[in-house]
This record gives structure tokens, C-alpha cells and sequence, in this order.
């Protein structure tokens, strides 16, 4: 359908697309048509009747094609005998629609009158009530007493779990199957469905585990009733009890727009977060979150959050003044003066992480520090990361997406979904990895290669283009090193390349057509099985910008992070090897030694954390550092989009934030630092970096109107409890690409292959994968994925290891310590390792070590 | 020819045999039509023949058919063997004794559309029923009139049977499209209609089996043929399932329009009067529990689309069941209403709750609880109902309450206990509270 038509809602004309839904429409021209279970980001069912219109046409004369008119001139309508239902009619020229005539009154009426009579009415003790739609729409529509008979009610269950997260009351849902679309059309898990008919008729779960979805708690929010709430916040509190903060998710790459709901709390003795609800950011995460966003908040105000820096005393660590410790750090810091070392974690956000990196530049003097964990890629992705004003819901035919070494779902939730979204629309889906994904679903070419061989697939590719002649003509001027690279490749015959990654030569010829055909292209690559990073990454630079696919929106580079800020950590302060040994090691938000990463050696061990972490238990000197919600700052996502997020609850203890912290150490180290706050950093950084030119806290609190408009309560067209954004839509960094002048250079760099016959140790990322935060949510704990060592039988065979015992695995010089677990989807000759280990690993030692693995260099990616 | 078009095993014993049905022109039309006839002239003739749907809506057949596009692939042709309207019980008698003739007509149908599937939507409880048809096409495939490249030519075609599993809306096409796919049984919002968009969203014709079972002899005989039969707008044979208080109830084929309720419910070659000389009729249901009910006046209303219509109801799938004057009103409309609560399928609110609190009011009326105001109460929640459902069900649901109401009212006031009095006790027997749905 293309084209617009026009049609006129309760007298007045609009044109719209052709296709549009008449409520669709009549929300345009600010028309209410009241709905349950339409819902703007679901396809229409019809179901609930609450939408029912009055819906003619003009009509026409066959001879003139002129509208007929009656004596008075007016057009003469031809009405639908019967009302229509909004949410299911689309638009046509010349049509005609009555929202508020007496018949639609009436209409709205009995439907209200009709849901009431099979309703508990316990709006008092409901979670929804004070943001319920069936509250709002029957005091603006529904009849002012009900006709049925109380004793009559039927009743039914009023706790049932769908699951750990979610509980059903059967009483309050009304059956609008919302909750089923999500999970079929959105979610793509649909574990939810109807049984038996009528007024039995219910929402049941048919998967095993139940509810077995990552993304769950959104059917709380659109459940138009108080039907589905949370384990987590059910009878916690009154939605006008608390106080909404807008906020950013602090879990992965995505950098989800959430909101902060808190109160006081007698519990918690101060303030609680009570729930994280999405905030609306069409470009970023529409109205969704995962349930890791919704759920992974408890750490913040956990019991056991540091509340008192600590220091060394006797071999004990103590609690000890501020006043004290800091002085204690300086003394330590000057001593070390410039060989002092730094190692600073990903979650941090971009104010501390830029003092982090003055704190040891200007005040010590020293070039020692580090990202933590250590990230590859960094320099291709400021390149030719994606192009701003990229947007998922903007991709449709023409679009190409292809997802690389990792896996979409568990790594970036919603970009799972979003990419999903973008393939309905009619986007294409390419997934390369080493095993099997979710996303495979929905992809037109699967590349399923050796793990270790990514870029060697990459390689292929080019030589496809090349060979193919399928360079874009008009960036052969821009593109620097196009000789070198076609002379390198020469050594890559495609046979080669087929035999080595186990990819069919066809197949890689058809990625890189696919490629080169595609009007718009993102890459979004993760680090699963990469060896040898640098080419990888290089390689699909390359691929990108020989076809042209860089430095526009829609294009380019998207990396899978790992954390919420490691894009800023990259720009802030980057991956550089540390010398093995230091006098004065200052580690801030990572615990190398629990995640079992090599750490220098250091004479005095200053650790920063929310947590006494094992790498804190080490330390000599722990401060105590304040979570995301317990202050201001900006995170800037895997797109480069820079966010800010706000103080949500006070302090917990004498938690200071990292760059207060920061700021008292440089002082006492003779720097004369005036920030009073992290928007004064903020400030200077939009003035000085120009890579965050005009990025002022100002700037990134700017919002503009969202379609569809959801979330404000006196809002009939209804999309849920998802929040308006009015705290910020945030400003993407450009990539360098996208500079007119800018050269797009090429890489080499001969990749790394390991050799056919070595076991590789595969670090995986799992969404609920046993972690510091996710350990303090312990309504997930029935999900999170115990840290093992995964293998297929055959490998666990040949090493002589049975499921259960422990595994030895020396990687990179680093010896892991993990229990055995035997899974046949797992390829063989390799170990599927946690991406980030806890320390737990030192209890097994009881348990019987079976068989060492040594594996080869740069298995884990340093 | 014989008295009988439809019903022609009456007259033929053992007709559902392939050789008895052979030996009696059996598939000759089928035959005709593959070695004679374009798809479109087989749609034509259809047309031209002025067949409407047997189901319930009467919709004209050919003109279906003809809103099958040409170049969508797969198409199929389901037919709608569910028969659950109360009352009714045509379809079972041409499936048991005249099966080839159904088959035929599906295959026709299939032709006609280009069709590579036929698929025999059959009600659970049929389980004989299909059986027996299914018997019928495996004879049908060892003769080659059904599979690939029947009777030598470049067409091929595949016929299954299924059973549902018990639910009344399943006859509902988009519902039994839906359960045929696997689904639960949930009407599905039309537009678009299964022409366009049916079984696996793919072009699809429904028809009812006794339609099918016209379209053999209108294929073999001729459109003008055909339209001999019965009136303008009504042409060709029906059968009519008579039931209720009459002395002898079943299926009857005549005519359309060429005779009345009288002449159904007291003709000698029909119903033979009520079960009782003094009887009198009471109220006559022409649809099962579908449609409006009609009083004694309705008696000499000719049985066709439009003249029982004019007479203020609809002659549906014609399965007329008789009340006469001992039939209490009430009842008989408390016990349609729990039928359509009972069958609701749950997913559109106006059915769904509209129904249960039909059935509500209607427990405590005939238990003797009524008030004063339950009859305006019932109007008024069936009006609330018409019209605003997803499917025809809810509509249905609301005839027998607001016709019991237009033309027995006074039935109901005298459930009404009166004040100062003692309860009016109801009818012995006839209370029955069922807890729940
Ligand atoms: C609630 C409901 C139940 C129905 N049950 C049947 C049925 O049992 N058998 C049938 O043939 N049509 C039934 N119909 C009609 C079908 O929806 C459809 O109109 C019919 O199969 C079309 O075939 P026809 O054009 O040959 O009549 C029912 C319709 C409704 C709304
Ligand atoms: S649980 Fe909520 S969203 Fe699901 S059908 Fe019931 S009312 Fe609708
Ligand atoms: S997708 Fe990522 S950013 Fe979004 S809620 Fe989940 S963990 Fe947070
Ligand atoms: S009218 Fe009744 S049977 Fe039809 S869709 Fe609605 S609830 Fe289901
Ligand atoms: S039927 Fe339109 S909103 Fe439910």
C-alpha cells in the first residue's frame, strides 16, 4: 500500500498513509478511541470490542466520479449497518468515522458494563490500580453502577505463576491476549496462549521451564489490568507512592532508557528502588527491556554494598574514616608517582572515567592504565561504527543485518528483538557464528564456521568482492591501502578459506553478495571465539567500507560489548598491557581476580567497588563506591549514543561516587579541581573532547514528541505502563567515517588461525550468567546459568572427563578451575567458557581434577 | 430422475458404494467438468445456477468461488462438515448415504479454484460419520477420480478428512480454519475472508456439505436445469431437518419456496402433525437455536431465504424444530442460552460475558428468583450484545432471548414471583443450576 488517502474523523479531515488503522489515524488528529487489546506495537485482534466506531463512506456518483451530494449540499454518507471496531478497519478514501455519537457512547458503555461483570473489582489491593487502563477507561466511558449481580461473580485463581517473575491473577485479566501477541509477534517466545472457552477461557504458560522468555516482565507492562505483575514488585507499593527517575539500564550495550520507580523504604531502612520500567527511546530500545534491565536493580541497595572504606590493619581489613584513607591513598599514589597503575572497569561512567584518566595523567604522571576487561576493535568501530541516526525501526527491504561472533539475544536483548522487528518490516538477516542462536530463526543464510576461523570468513568475503569487481565505484576515491590489501589476499585462496572455516565456498560468495547488494548494511559483531581480534575486526571494516557501507545511517559497525559503558571506556581510556609489577595498583570497578584475568602485580593494592569483591580482598585499601542510581552521570552506548542518567536514591552508607572520590585524591595531590558535580565534567568534556563536542547536560536532555505516544495516565490509546521520555533522548558521537573529507583507510593484518587439531576455549556470554549483580536478585536465581565448562560428549570423551567433575583449564596463562558439563549442541574441539568468571572456582578443590587442557595462545582475547 | 436429488441413497440402496454410485452417474460430472469445462465455465455454471450456501448464510456459491484469485498458490477447499446447530442433521445423512455425491461436489469446488487439497472438516462426535466418508474416498482414490492426474489429465488433487474435537464455533469458518490449522477454535476478524486468505493464509473456499452436494447435478444438468427448482432467489432443492414435538421428525428434500411451515410440520409425506391430537404449535425455531423464533403465525410462510426473512427470522441451515403449547417459553430459551454460554468461545467480551450473564438472569428466573425488572434486563443486555460481537455466535445468542421476549412476554412476567404471594414454583423438572461456566 503505498501513497496517503483522506478521510474525515468526527468532522474533521486528516490525511494519513494508506493502510493506517482508523485508531491509529484518530490518535494523529489527538482523537481518543478508547482500546484494550489494540495495541500499537501488536497486530490488531479485535477481540475486546472496546474500539467500536461509526465507519461510512462518502458516496460516489459512477458517472461523474464525484461525491453525491443531498439538497443541502452536503456528501451523502453510506454508514456501516453496524458499528466497526477501530483497531481492525483500515483507512480508505473518502471514509468517514464517528467517535463520539450516542451509538459509540452506548457501545463503550456496554462493553464496560460487560468486562466489569466478570472483574474482582479489587482495585484497592491491585498492583495497577492508579495506572490501569480498565480504571481510567471506565471512569471516562463506563456506566456509573453495573446491573449485574455481585454474588454472581464467578471466581478464580488469584495467584498463579507463570514462572519466577511473573504471577497471573485470573480474576482481573480480561482476556485481551496482549500478553500472548507480545510473546508471539515481539518476544518471538510464545510460551503463552489460551485454553478451554468462554468464560473459563484463560492465559496459561506451555513452556518448560514456564514463561522460559528473556523479555517477561514487558506483558506486565502492557497487561492492561493488574492480571500479570512481577514476583518482584507485587504489593510493594502504590504507583502514586513513588517517585519515577529517569535512568539508563547499567547491564549491557544497549543502553536502554528505563525509569527508576522509589519510595522510602522501612525495609531498607532509606530509599528502595521498588521496579525498572522502560522509558520510551524509539531509536533505542522502543517501550522494551529484558528481564535482566526489569530485574538485576537489588544490588544497588543490597545488604551487603560496601558501606566504609577499609584499610589493612594487622591483616584484617577495618573500617576507617574517609578522611583517613584518602590520605592514606594519596601518600601511597604520590610515592608511585608515575608508576603508578591504573585498571578502571566498563560500568563506570564517562564523568569518572575521564578523571580517572586526569587522576593519573595529570596528577601522577603515569600512562599506566587499562580497561578492564580488555576490548579489541575499539579503533574500526570510532571509524566506522554505525552512522548516526541509525535506528533499527527504520530498516526494511533493502536493509541488511549480519550478526558475527555473538549471540544477538544473549548479549543485547533488545537488539534481539529490534532485529526481529527490522526483519518483519522485510530487513535481510545474515548470522555467522560458531554455534547455534536464536537469531538463526529469522536469518536468510546461516555461515556456521570453526570457532576461531571468523576471520579467515572475513577474509573469504573480500576476496569475494574483489574478485567479484563489487567495490562501490563512488568510495574507490576515499578508500586508502586498496593495493596492499588485494595483494595480501592473494595468499587466501577462497578453497582454502572453505576448507579452513568449514563454510561452503557458495555460502561465503553469497555473504559477500548479499553484502554488496544490500542498500544499507550493519555488522554487529560480538567477541565469541575470536583469536585474533585485530583482524577480525579489521576484516570487517574492511567489508564495510569497500562496499560503501560506513559513515551513513544504517551502516556500519556495531559491536557487542560487554558492559553498558565500554564504549566510553574505550574512548576515556583504553586497553593497554600493564607492566607484571607495580608499587601502586588503583583498581576501580573490575575484580580481575574473580573474573580469574591476569592482574600486575602490586606492592600496595588500592581497590574501589560496590562490593568486597575477591580482587578487594586482596586489596590493601578499599573504598566504597556508589552504584549508577545513586548518582548523575552518562554512559554512551555500543551506538555511541551518549545518555544520561540520574541520582534516583541517596547514598547507601558513606558510599562516595568514583568521581568525588577522584576529585579528593587529585586535591590532595596539589590539583586544584573544581567540579562540583558530574555535570561540570560533563561540561568540560563537551568543551575539550571533540569527539563529545556540545554533549552538555543540557543537550542530552533534549526529547522531541514519539510515535506511538504511550505512558501518560489520561492517555486512552493505550500502550502500556512504559514511561514518556522527558528526561533526554541523548546525542550519538559520529563515527569518523562520517566526516566529508574523512579517508577511509583498509586494514591488514595476517590473521591468527589456530591450528585444526587444538582445543579452543570459548568464553560465552549469557544473559543470567552467574555474576556479583545477578546473584543479588534472587528471583532470577532459579535462571542464572551456573559457571561451568561446556563441551560436547565427544570432547568430554577424548579428554576423559565426565559430566560433573571438574575441568583444569589453562588459557592464556591463567588456570580455571571449572565443574564439567556435557551438552551435544556444543561444537566440538572447543570448551564454552563464562565470559566473566567469578571466583568461585576455588571450592571445587576437594572435588577430583580429571584432566588438564593446555590451550593455545590468544584463546581468550587479551 | 428420481424424487430425490440430495437424498438419493433413499431411493438407491447402497449408493454410498463407488459402484453403486458409478452405476447411477456418479461422477459423471466430475468427469464432464475435467474433460469439458474450464475452471471458469465451472464457476459460471454455478453461478448461473443461482446456488446458495446450505451452511446458514445463504451466500451464493459461484459467487464465492469467484472471488478466488487465479494466481495465488497453494489454494484448498475446505468443507464444513460440523454440523453442531442444534437440530440438524443433514449433513450426516448425506455423508453416511450419499458420501461419492459430496465428494464430487468438493472436488468440483476444488476444479473450480484450482484447489490441490480438499480438506473435510468433520465434528468430533462424527467419528462413524468419518469413517465412513473417509471409506468412501479411499474407494475413490483406487478408482484414480482423486489424486494425481485424475482420469488422465494434468489435474491432481489430495482429499483429507478431519475431526474436530467437539466445539460448536469450529463451524464457524475462520474458527475451523484456525482449528484446522492446529490452533485453538477462535473466529478470525474478517475482512479478509478466506477467499483471499484462509487455511495457512492462502486462498480458500468453505463451503457447507450439503452445498457441495448440489453441485454434481448442476454441473451434469445444466444451470437453467437446476433453476426449475424452487424460486428466483431461492433455487433448487433443500432439506429441511424437522424436529421438536412432531410425530415424526427427520430430514425432508423439497423444494425451496414450494412449501410452508404447515405443510413441513403437517403433511403427510412430511412431520405428520404434533405429538398429540389437541396439540397446538407454539413457536417455531427455523434454525436450531439460531435464529429468532417464530409464533403460530409464521405457519404459512414459505420455506426460502427471503419469505422466512419477510417473516421476521432466517431459514439458516433449515433445521426447524416445532414447540408446541406444553413447551414452556422460558425454558426453552434459558436452555439456548446455555447452550451459546456453553459455547462461547471466550474471545471477544460481549459473547463472552454477555452470555454467562444472560445465563445468570435466566437461572434465577426459573428458579423462581426473578424480579420484577429481568425481562427489561434481558432485553437490554442481548441488545448490548447484538451487533458488537466479533462473530455471528453472539448475535445468535441473542435471538432466542429477544424473540422469546417480542412475542412471550407474558411467559416471563408469570416467572416473576408477585409481591405479597408465595413464589410461583417453576415447572418440575426444569431447574437445573450448573455451577461455573
Ligand atoms: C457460530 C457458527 C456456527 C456455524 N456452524 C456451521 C456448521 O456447523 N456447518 C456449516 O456448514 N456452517 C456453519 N456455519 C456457517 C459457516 O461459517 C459458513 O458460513 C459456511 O460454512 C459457508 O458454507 P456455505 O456457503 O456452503 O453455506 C456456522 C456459522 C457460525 C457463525
Ligand atoms: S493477562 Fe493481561 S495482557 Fe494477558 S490477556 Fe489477560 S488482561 Fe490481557
Ligand atoms: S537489553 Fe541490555 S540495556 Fe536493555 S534492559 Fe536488557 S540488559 Fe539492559
Ligand atoms: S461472538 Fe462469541 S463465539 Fe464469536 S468470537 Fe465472540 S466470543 Fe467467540
Ligand atoms: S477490539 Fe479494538 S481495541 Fe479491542
Amino acid at each position: 500500500m503505498t501513497g496517503t488517502v483522506r478521510v474525515i474523523i468526527n468532522d474533521r479531515p486528516i490525511e494519513v498513509p494508506a493502510g493506517t488503522l482508523v485508531v491509529d489515524a484518530a490518535k494523529r488528529l489527538g482523537v481518543d478511541i478508547p482500546v484494550f487489546c489494540y495495541h500499537p506495537k501488536l497486530e490488531p485482534a479485535g477481540m475486546c470490542r472496546m474500539c467500536l466506531v461509526e465507519i461510512g463512506m462518502i458516496k460516489m456518483d459512477p458517472q461523474t466520479r464525484q461525491p453525491m451530494r443531498d439538497e443541502e449540499g452536503r456528501p451523502v454518507i453510506q454508514w456501516m449497518p453496524r458499528l466497526q471496531t477501530a483497531c481492525t478497519t483500515r483507512v480508505a478514501e473518502g471514509m468517514v468515522v464517528r467517535t463520539n455519537t450516542l451509538q459509540v457512547q452506548e457501545a463503550q458503555r456496554a462493553i464496560l458494563e460487560f468486562l466489569l461483570t466478570s472483574h474482582p473489582l479489587d482495585c484497592p489491593i491491585c498492583d495497577k490500580g492508579g495506572e490501569c487502563p480498565l480504571q481510567n477507561l471506565t471512569m471516562r466511558y463506563g456506566p456509573g453502577e453495573s446491573r449485574f449481580d455481585y454474588a454472581d461473580k464467578m471466581h478464580q485463581e488469584k495467584r498463579v505463576p507463570l514462572g519466577d517473575l511473573i504471577l497471573l491473577d485470573r480474576e482481573r485479566c480480561i482476556l485481551c491476549g496482549r500478553c500472548i501477541r507480545f510473546q508471539e509477534e515481539i518476544a518471538d517466545d510464545p510460551v503463552l496462549g489460551f485454553s478451554d472457552r468462554g468464560r473459563g477461557m484463560e492465559i496459561i504458560t506451555f513452556s518448560d521451564p514456564p514463561f522460559a522468555s528473556y523479555f517477561s516482565g514487558n506483558t506486565t507492562d502492557i497487561c492492561p489490568v493488574g492480571a500479570l505483575t512481577t514476583t518482584d514488585f507485587r504489593f510493594r507499593a502504590r504507583p502514586w507512592e513513588m517517585t519515577p527517575i529517569p535512568s539508563i539500564c547499567p547491564h549491557c550495550p544497549v543502553g536502554c532508557n528505563i525509569t527508576l520507580d522509589v519510595r522510602p523504604s522501612a525495609r531498607k531502612g532509606g530509599w528502595d528502588i521498588l521496579r525498572v520500567m522502560p522509558r520510551q527511546h524509539e531509536a533505542v530500545n522502543e517501550i522494551w527491556i529484558c528481564d535482566k534491565g526489569r530485574f538485576v536493580h537489588h544490588f544497588a541497595t543490597a545488604e551487603d554494598r560496601l558501606r566504609q572504606p577499609l584499610i589493612r590493619r594487622n591483616g584484617e581489613l577495618t573500617p576507617v574514616s574517609w578522611e583517613d584513607v584518602l590520605e592514606v591513598v594519596a601518600e601511597a599514589l604520590s610515592r608511585a608517582g608515575p608508576q603508578a597503575a591504573g585498571l578502571v572497569g566498563d560500568r563506570l561512567p564517562n564523568e569518572d572515567l575521564y578523571l580517572f584518566r586526569r587522576l593519573f595523567g595529570e596528577a601522577l604522571g603515569s600512562s599506566w592504565i587499562s580497561m578492564d576487561p580488555p576490548i579489541f576493535g575499539g579503533e574500526w568501530v570510532a571509524r566506522y561504527g554505525v552512522g548516526t541516526g541509525t535506528d533499527f525501526g527504520q530498516m526494511r527491504p533493502g536493509s541488511l543485518i549480519v550478526v558475527m561472533a555473538g549471540d544477538l539475544e544473549e548479549e543485547a536483548p533488545v537488539w534481539f528483538l529490534r532485529v526481529r522487528g527490522a526483519v518483519r518490516r522485510g530487513a535481510r538477516l545474515i548470522v555467522a557464528g560458531g554455534k547455534p542462536q536464536k537469531a538463526e530463526r529469522y536469518a536468510d543464510l546461516i555461515l556456521r564456521y570453526r570457532f576461531g576461523t571468523e576471520a579467515l570468513v572475513l577474509v573469504g568475503a573480500l576476496q569475494v568482492l574483489l574478485d567479484e569487481n563489487r567495490v562501490a565505484p563512488e568510495v574507490l576515491p576515499r578508500l586508502d591501502g586498496l593495493e596492499a590489501l588485494r595483494k595480501a589476499l592473494e595468499g587466501y585462496p577462497l578453497d582454502f578459506i572453505g576448507q579452513r572455516t568449514g563454510v561452503p565456498v557458495e555460502q561465503i560468495r553469497a555473504f559477500a553478495r548479499a553484502i554488496a547488494e544490500a542498500g544499507e548494511v550493519v555488522l554487529i559483531f560480538g567477541r565469541e571465539g575470536v583469536v585474533d581480534g585485530e583482524a577480525f575486526v579489521g576484516m570487517a571494516a574492511n567489508v564495510l567500507a569497500l562496499t560503501g557501507h560506513v559513515g551513513r545511517p544504517n551502516n556500519g559497525l556495531l559491536p557487542l560489548w560487554p558492559h553498558a559503558n565500554t564504549q566510553g571506556a574505550l574512548d576515556f581510556i583504553g586497553a593497554r598491557p600493564l607492566p607484571e609489577e607495580v608499587p601502586v595498583l588503583y583498581v576501580v570497578g573490575a575484580d580481575p581476580v574473580g573474573d580469574g584475568r591476569p592482574m600486575p602485580r602490586a606492592g600496595f593494592l588500592i581497590v574501589q567497588d560496590l562490593f568486597l569483591t575477591e580482587t578487594a580482598r586482596m586489596a590493601d585499601v578499599v573504598l566504597p563506591a556508589q552504584s549508577w542510581a545513586e548518582r548523575d552521570g552518562t554512559f554512551t552506548s555500543a551506538e555511541r549514543r551518549v545518555q544520561r542518567f540520574y541520582k534516583a536514591i541517596p547514598a547507601v552508607g558513606e558510599a562516595r561516587g568514583d568521581w568525588e572520590i577522584f576529585i579528593a585524591i587529585a586535591l590532595r595531590l596539589g590539583q586544584r579541581w573544581r567540579y562540583l558535580s558530574p555535570e561540570a565534567v560533563m561540561d568540560e568534556i563537551a568543551r575539550t573532547d571533540p569527539r563529545y563536542a556540545g554533549m552538555d547536560y543540557g543537550a542530552l536532555a533534549w526529547t522531541q514528541p514519539q510515535w506511538p505516544p504511550v505512558g501518560t495516565s489520561r492517555d486512552l490509546y493505550f500502550g502500556g505502563t512504559a514511561r514518556p521520555n522527558t528526561a533526554g533522548l541523548g546525542r550519538v558521537r559520529p563515527s569518523e567515517a562520517e566526516t566529508p573529507e574523512a579517508r577511509w583507510p583498509l586494514a591488514w593484518k595476517a590473521p591468527e588461525i589456530p591450528s585444526e587439531e587444538s582445543i579452543l576455549a570459548i568464553p560465552t556470554r549469557r544473559l543470567y550468567q552467574e555474576g556479583t549483580l545477578i546473584a543479588r536478585t534472587p528471583h532470577l536465581r532459579g535462571r542464572t546459568v551456573p559457571w561451568a565448562a561446556r563441551m560436547h560428549p565427544e570432547t568430554a570423551r577424548r579428554l576423559g572427563l565426565e559430566a560433573g567433575q571438574m575441568a583444569v583449564v589453562r588459557v592464556n596463562g591463567q588456570t580455571l578451575r571449572l565443574p564439567a558439563l556435557v551438552d551435544p549442541s556444543v561444537p566440538s574441539q572447543v570448551i564454552l567458557l563464562p565470559a566473566s568468571l567469578t571466583a568461585r572456582a576455588g571450592v571445587v578443590e576437594a572435588l577430583p581434577v580429571k584432566f588438564r587442557v593446555e590451550v593455545g595462545n590468544g584463546a581468550l582475547p587479551r | 430422475m428420481g424424487r430425490y436429488i440430495l437424498l438419493r441413497h433413499r431411493e438407491i440402496p447402497e449408493l454410498h458404494r463407488l459402484d453403486v454410485y458409478l452405476r447411477h452417474g456418479g461422477y459423471e460430472a466430475w468427469r464432464k467438468a475435467l474433460t469439458s469445462m474450464t475452471p471458469d465455465q465451472v464457476i459460471e455454471e454455478v453461478k448461473a445456477s443461482g446456488l446458495r450456501g446450505r451452511g446458514g448464510a445463504g451466500f451464493p456459491t459461484g459467487v464465492k468461488w469467484s472471488f478466488v484469485p487465479k494466481n495465488v498458490f497453494p489454494k484448498y477447499v475446505v468443507v464444513n462438515a460440523d454440523e453442531s446447530e442444534p437440530g440438524t442433521f443433514k449433513d450426516r445423512e448425506i455423508m453416511e448415504g450419499n458420501p461419492h455425491q459430496l465428494i464430487e461436489g468438493a472436488l468440483l469446488a476444488a476444479y473450480a479454484i484450482q484447489a490441490e487439497r480438499v480438506y473435510v472438516y468433520i465434528r468430533g462426535e462424527y467419528r462413524s460419520v468419518a469413517r465412513r466418508l473417509e471409506a468412501a474416498i479411499a474407494e475413490a482414490y483406487a478408482a484414480g477420480l482423486i489424486g494425481r492426474n485424475v482420469l488422465g489429465t494434468n489435474y491432481s488433487v489430495e482429499m483429507f478428512v478431519h475431526l474436530g474435537a467437539g466445539a460448536y464455533i469450529c463451524g464457524e469458518e475462520t474458527a475451523l480454519l484456525e482449528s484446522l490449522e492446529g490452533k485453538i477454535g477462535h473466529p478470525r476478524v474478517r475482512p479478509p475472508f478466506p477467499a483471499t486468505f484462509g487455511l495457512y493464509g492462502q486462498p480458500t473456499v468453505v463451503n457447507n456439505v450439503e452445498t457441495l452436494a448440489n453441485v454434481p447435478p448442476i454441473i451434469l444438468n445444466g444451470a437453467s436445469w437446476y433453476r426449475t427448482m424452487g424460486t428466483e432467489k431461492s433455487p433448487g432443492p433443500k432439506i429441511f431437518c424437522l424436529s421438536g414435538r412432531v410425530r415424526r421428525p427427520g430430514n425432508y428434500e423439497a423444494e425451496l419456496g414450494k412449501i410452508t411451515f404447515r405443510d413441513l410440520i403437517f403433511g403427510e409425506e412430511y412431520g405428520q402433525g404434533l405429538l398429540g391430537e389437541e396439540r397446538t404449535v407454539k413457536a417455531i425455531l427455523p434454525a436450531g437455536a439460531s435464529a429468532p423464533m417464530l409464533p403460530a403465525s409464521a405457519l404459512d410462510t414459505p420455506l426460502d431465504y427471503e419469505s422466512v426473512q419477510a417473516a421476521g427470522s432466517m431459514l439458516g441451515s433449515a433445521s426447524i424444530i416445532v414447540l408446541d403449547d406444553t413447551v414452556d417459553i422460558v425454558w426453552a430459551a434459558y436452555k439456548m442460552v446455555r447452550f451459546f454460554q456453553h459455547e462461547s468461545c471466550g474471545k471477544c467480551t460481549p459473547c463472552r460475558e454477555g452470555t454467562y450473564w444472560l445465563r445468570r438472569v435466566y437461572e434465577r428466573l426459573v428458579a423462581g428468583r426473578g424480579r420484577p425488572k429481568d425481562p427489561e434486563l434481558l432485553e437490554s443486555i442481548a441488545r448490548q450484545m447484538a451487533g458488537k460481537t466479533l462473530c455471528p455466535l453472539g448475535d445468535f445468542a441473542t435471538s432466542p432471548v429477544l424473540s422469546s421476549l417480542k412475542h412471550f412476554r407474558k411467559e416471563y412476567e408469570a416467572y416473576i414471583p408477585q409481591p405479597l404471594e408465595a413464589p410461583v414454583a417453576a415447572p418440575a423438572g426444569t431447574v437445573e443450576t450448573v455451577p461455573g461456566r
